[in-house]
């Protein structure tokens, strides 16, 4: 899922002090699973500012709601009574849903609440590790399902490089080396024949060295085709 | 007349209100500034209901909980340590103060302990003096 992170509550207070209506719009997707922007946040983070606001003599008020997924039309076209009657929308959404209510509410200013970190997972409760760079073009197979491209800091292709020590990462020590894992996992599962195999210079293209990417599904797609 | 901190205390129905109710057994006197609100257990506590209570003009939040080790439910009560220290935090943000808020640990017996908690709340409220949000204040 997408892992992001809250912006500092001053920095949030600085960009809706022009405003005195606003909705506070949550995602009920990976930002709920990541305790950064579900309806739960949605709730606090609208008790702070109306209290912040309060204390500095300018009440704020706040309409609060979160639906299923910022990221799709189907979701955000529902709301448009609710975001007509704000003078602007706080997304707490990842940039995706932001980007989504900009371009659904040409006329309405749309801020973000969060800063969108990385694509990862829980590995205990309330602790959110990286496991994904979207590279476009997956290595798992050769690397023991460990990838070295998200959890290798230099994203190495034939790892591990001089600054792994004691199987931590010189970037940071909290870091494991994810060389050093794959070749653990590699040992235990007795394929380390498969570190013979020498990868190539990687082609960054389909990590978005090529541009934006797109990805069209013609068999999915709803408009007639000129047959 | 003299200010009255209002006092929001949230509790579990095991230690923390078994030790307000021995305070009333043994008739030991403590300020009556509280607001009693139970939970199944401290673990329940949520940042949410912590800033409704401010929102809604309380001067001071407890919470009262089982001593660490303690808890009926294993680790209730670290899970309301951790919420009562990120809500102190976000009190600060707000410029309420995160003094206003603050956790105690007690088990059922210590009915005195109770009631000094209470006192040295109240005592650091009149300091603190109202919240400032009290007065005339309609949330949305």
């Amino acid at each position: 899922m997408i892992i992001a992170n809250r912006k500092p509550f001053e920095e949030i207070k600085a960009m809706v002090a022009p405003f005195n209506r606003i909705l506070i719009l949550g995602c009920g997707t990976c930002v709920t699973v990541d305790f950064s922007g579900g309806e739960k946040q949605v709730g606090i983070l609208a008790a702070e500012l109306r209290m912040a606001r309060q204390l500095e003599g300018k009440p704020l008020e706040t309409v609060e709601h979160t639906v299923q997924r910022q990221c799709e039309w189907e979701f955000i076209d529902p709301i448009a009574d609710m975001v007509r009657s704000v003078d602007a929308v706080l997304s707490m959404a990842c940039g995706v849903g932001v980007q989504a209510m900009a371009e659904r509410y040409p006329d309405k200013i749309v801020l973000p609440a969060l800063n969108t970190v990385m694509m990862g997972m829980p590995i205990e409760a309330g602790v959110f590790v990286e496991r994904c760079a979207g590279c476009g073009n997956c290595v798992l197979a050769l690397t023991g399902g460990i990838c070295p491209i998200a959890r290798c800091s230099k994203n190495l292709l034939n790892g591990p490089c001089g600054g792994s020590q004691n199987g931590k990462c010189e970037v940071n020590p909290e870091i494991d080396c994810a060389w050093h894992l794959i070749y653990e996992k590699l040992k235990a599962m007795g394929r380390l024949d498969a570190l013979m195999e020498i990868m190539g210079p990687k082609d960054w293209r389909p990590a978005g060295g090529g541009g934006p990417r797109k990805i069209v599904r013609e068999e999915e797609r709803l408009e007639f085709m000129e047959m | 007349m003299e200010y009255q901190p209002e006092i929001t205390l949230f509790t579990c129905i095991y230690c923390g209100y078994m030790a307000a109710d021995t305070a009333g057994a043994l008739r030991i006197q403590y300020p009556p500034n509280t607001k009693l609100i139970r939970f199944p257990c401290t673990g329940k506590l949520d940042v949410r209901y912590i800033l409704e209570a401010f929102e809604k003009g309380a001067d001071g939040v407890m919470v009262v909980a089982c001593p660490i080790g303690n808890c009926h439910h294993f680790h209730g009560n670290v899970q309301a340590t951790r919420r009562v220290q990120y809500a102190k935090k976000l009190l600060d943000e707000i410029g309420l103060g995160g003094e206003r808020l603050e956790i105690f640990y007690m088990s059922g017996g210590q009915g005195g302990t109770f009631a000094n908690a209470v006192s040295t709340m109240v005592e650091r409220l009149k300091k603190i003096g109202p919240n400032p949000l009290k007065n005339g204040f309609k949330p949305k």
